[in-house]
């Protein structure tokens, strides 16, 4: 039996597709067992369904670094 | 320069990029679906924000204010782009189809059991209610978090870049899902 700590980095694995197929099983059993996890781990997919849907956006780190580059020649100008 | 600074006292430049680029570009990439574009527009805004940084009377957030000024940029960028006589020319017919040449208006009418537009919509508002939950994590746990879900980068460039091992990365990115689950108002979920 795997601790709910566990059951949860499994869970937060599986929404990325990296749980192996070994955690699968044990994340299976041990949502069957516990209480609390099987509520966790319905929210936790249905955030990463809602984060899909959303199509989220953003910049890259180096892009950020540019705008700032910019922004900044900007300010000293 | 002194005399610009003092101006902008309200203001923080500075931190214009780390805190509100990614929500302003969310903003514009949902309305002029093109990502190069949306990025040149917030660029475009931080700039006009500094111009008329006198202007700002601290009556409204920093986000707000921003997101205003955006506003008018993706009406310009689509005025712009239509100012062309002979584009406006092609606009006009209303269908570009020549499939269905000879059909009418009735025909393009919008499907009314249709759900495709309105969810659009729903979807743009729920990825500024995201960004905005993102925002609020602290800015390790929104970095790491950014890379693996919306840049989706694999777990093991993720740990070479930030320098962390992969079960810190699990933690990292535990705290941060329940944390926006926590924040995303409930009638999302």
């Amino acid at each position: 039996m795997i601790s709910c700590e566990k059951a949860a980095k499994i869970c937060n694995k599986l929404q990325y597709n990296e749980a192996s197929f070994f955690e699968k099983i044990n994340l299976k059993f041990h949502l069957l067992i516990c209480k609390t996890c099987p509520q966790f781990s319905k929210r936790n997919s249905e955030f990463t369904s809602l984060c899909q849907k959303a199509h989220l956006q953003s910049l890259t780190e180096q892009e950020k670094i540019k705008m700032k580059e910019k922004l900044q020649k900007e300010v000293t100008k | 320069m002194k005399n610009q600074q003092e101006l902008m006292h309200h203001l923080n430049p500075d931190t214009w990029v780390d805190n509100y680029a990614d929500y302003l570009f969310n903003y514009a990439v949902a309305r002029v679906s093109d990502s190069e574009i949306a990025k040149d527009l917030v660029q475009e805004t931080f700039f006009a924000g500094l111009k008329s940084a006198k202007n700002y009377k601290g009556d409204a957030a920093e986000r707000t204010w921003l997101i205003a000024i955006l506003k008018r940029k993706v009406i310009d960028h689509y005025r712009k782009i239509n100012s062309n006589k002979g584009k406006a020319e092609v606009r006009m017919s209303y269908n570009s189809n020549i499939d269905s040449e000879g059909d009418w208006l009735e025909e393009q009418v919008a499907d009314p059991y249709s759900k495709l537009d309105n969810s659009d919509l729903e979807n743009a508002e729920l990825g500024l209610a995201i960004q905005d939950c993102i925002a609020k994590l602290p800015k390790k746990q929104a970095l790491v978090f950014k890379m693996k879900t919306i840049q989706g980068i694999s777990t093991e460039d993720i740990c070479n870049e930030l320098g962390i091992n992969s079960s810190n990365l699990w933690v990292i990115i535990h705290r941060a899902r329940t944390t926006l689950m926590g924040c995303l108002n409930t009638n999302w979920f």
